[in-house]
């Protein structure tokens, strides 16, 4: 009978341990700007994936003959001033683009968590070094300081990611911070002390599990900032390097026709603005969906 | 009574201040008791008197600074208080563990009841994993828990009030510890759930020979489980009885305010009065009143106690009293 019983019982847990999960899709569904931003981030993860098979041939490989084609059926974008096709380029981009978008929150994260728990755990002096240090990051623009940083450590995919990423850290420090400030007073944390947890113990088992709804939130909408940003470095030709088709490196260098030949810019542009577009969708549903309390 | 044996726990002169900035706060203003192994010591007083402080300040999971600790806490002949951090870690959980206030936040909502108790497992008696989990399905058998195997998987929210006392409970108890902590553990349930709660940590207490300090504001409480009372009035001990004497002679004017103020059926027939308050509020700690704490409330304060601070003054074995009355 008790058999019975457990087994009742057990089945139970069972549907509401992911009856949460489930009630959490059932909210991202219902939220119809969230959907978009899920069904445009699956096309770009898809064309990144499947890129050699839906763009035949080397994307940069120059076709001097084929300069500047406006759009027709052979090249539905269009062709650049070195004959390549748009939409190739585009579609491999899609790769370059995601690469750099979870590699800079990787970056972020690496960083940012560790420190944002440690200062916000312990407090006092190491609190006071990591904080200043933050506030002195914070008071340059984002953008300026992953271009400072590319100046100084050069250009390339590896390095957009690097400064890109190093320029996110800030943000995760204060955001984890935050949070953690407000978890170590709870009773459960002084519970865990209070059976002799070890302090790495208490941050790692915890306190990070109860921090990682609004870091997933930032990181979803981290990563249309990365793309922006790494967009932005490219077109000031400092970020990835041409002949890589990479988003804004194609905008750079489509600006000189940008009367003569208007499309050549209009769809790395129009790409980009989707890309950075559906992240943000995804952030703010995820947002709502999982803390409707919780406000970035 | 035969000899007393050594104290599991002494405290000598307590002192825990708070720097806030409004002043420094005098929580715990110099206090003394002793717990003997095996025994259930009450430890009463209202709200803000300093007892969660001094429980705290016994594990030292008070934040310092702000709090500052003086004083000796002598568990089993060794200071706690000159014990590094690893030192004290050790003890948490092993031989003094701790049963908090409220049960609806004390559990983490992240993680599985089972894992929760199997922690304390894990790091005190060197069990794996597997054997960590095992464990803790017992200690939930244990604290009367139905089907403690499904139970231990679940997360806390699938826990009532009551089972989440039970498992905090569980957890207190799974290293075996020679003294528990218990904070108003039955503060925030309801009143069959703690006499359920209080029936399980007498019983388990018994087959564990555990101390327990037992910290609540409930009289009814203290009648049942305990049998040595400490009563604690802004920060300061002013009685101190085994739990019969206390009740029948309370001898602190505090202590018999306290005893007017339980609620009892039929009092309003035989006194004409339903119940006895005790006037006034506790003192503000940044602004403690000269002499006797209790004074600006007790109906019998005299000259002497506005000036001076009553001495504490032994009327017999664990019988003191700290009141100009019995001087």
């Amino acid at each position: 009978m008790t058999d019975i019983a457990e087994n009742s019982i057990a089945g139970a847990g069972r549907l509401t341990a992911d009856s949460s999960l489930r009630r959490t899709w059932a909210k991202l569904k219902r939220n119809k700007a969230a959907i978009v931003g899920g069904i445009l981030l699956l096309i770009y993860v898809l064309s990144a994936l499947a890129a050699p098979l839906l763009f035949r041939g080397n994307p940069s490989a120059p076709n001097l003959i084929n300069s500047l084609e406006p759009p027709s059926m052979k090249d539905p974008l269009g062709t650049d001033e070195l004959g390549r096709s748009i939409l190739g380029r585009i579609i491999y981009g899609s790769r370059i683009s995601l690469v750099i978008a979870v590699g800079v929150v990787f970056v972020g994260m690496i960083c940012g968590i560790p420190l944002g728990l440690i200062s916000g755990y312990y407090g006092g002096k190491i609190d006071f070094l990591i904080q200043r240090t933050t506030d002195t990051m914070l008071a340059f623009p984002g953008f300026l300081l992953a271009l400072a940083l590319v100046a100084v450590l050069g250009v390339g995919v590896k390095n957009t990611v690097i400064s890109i990423g190093i320029s996110m850290i800030p943000m995760y420090i204060r955001l984890v911070r935050g949070c953690v400030l407000a978890i170590r007073e709870e009773v459960y944390v002084e519970a865990a002390r209070a059976v002799g947890t070890r302090d790495a113990t208490i941050l790692l088992r915890h306190i990070l599990p109860n921090v990682m709804v609004p870091i997933t939130v930032q990181t979803s909408l981290s990563m249309g900032t990365a793309i922006l940003f790494a967009a932005g470095l490219g077109f000031l030709g400092i970020g990835v390097q041409p002949p890589t088709p990479e988003w804004g490196t194609m905008l750079g260098s489509a600006r000189s026709y940008l009367f003569h030949a208007p499309h050549v810019a209009t769809f790395p542009g129009i790409a980009i603005f989707l890309a950075v577009l559906s992240f943000n969708l995804l952030g703010d549903g995820l947002r709502d969906a999982l803390d409707p309390r919780f406000k970035l | 009574m035969t000899a007393q044996p050594a104290p599991l726990l002494a405290i000598g002169n307590l002192h825990v201040r708070f720097h806030t900035l409004d002043g420094i706060v005098e929580a715990v203003a110099g206090i003394d008791f002793e717990v003997y192994p095996g025994e259930t010591l009450g430890l009463v007083g209202e709200s803000g008197c300093g007892k969660s402080v001094t429980a705290l300040s016994i594990l030292q999971l008070l934040r310092c600074p702000p709090a500052e600790i003086q004083g000796q806490i002598f568990f089993e002949g060794n200071n706690l208080l000159e014990l590094n951090r690893e030192g004290i870690r050790k003890i948490r959980g092993n031989d003094i563990s701790m049963i908090f206030q409220e049960p609806m936040t004390s559990l983490n909502p992240v993680l599985k009841i089972g894992e929760q108790i199997a922690e304390a497992g894990r790091l005190h008696k060197n069990m794996n994993r597997h054997q960590a989990w095992r464990w803790a399905v017992e200690m939930l058998r244990m604290v009367q828990i139905p089907g403690p195997g499904s139970r231990s998987r679940q997360y806390p929210h699938k826990f009532s009030g009551g089972m989440r006392q039970r498992a905090m409970i569980a957890m207190a108890l799974s290293c075996n510890p020679r003294l528990i902590l218990a904070d108003e553990p039955t503060t925030a349930l309801d009143v069959t759930i703690q006499a359920q709660i209080m029936n399980l940590m007498q019983r388990l207490k018994d087959e564990f020979r555990t101390a327990i300090v037992l910290i609540t504001h409930d009289l009814g409480v203290i009648a049942e489980m305990a049998s040595r009372v400490v009563v604690m009035y802004a920060g300061k001990v002013v009685e101190e009885a085994p739990v019969k004497p206390l009740f029948k002679d309370p001898r602190h004017p505090y202590t018999v305010g306290l005893l007017g103020s339980i609620p009892v059926i039929g009092r309003k027939e035989q006194t004409g009065r339903r119940l006895h308050e005790i006037k006034g509020m506790v003192p503000s700690p940044t602004d403690m009143p000269v002499g006797c704490r209790f004074h600006p409330r007790c109906a019998q304060a005299m000259d002497r106690c506005r000036r001076q601070e009553p001495p504490m003054i032994r009327l017999g074995e664990h019988r003191r009293v700290s009141c100009w009355l019995e001087a």
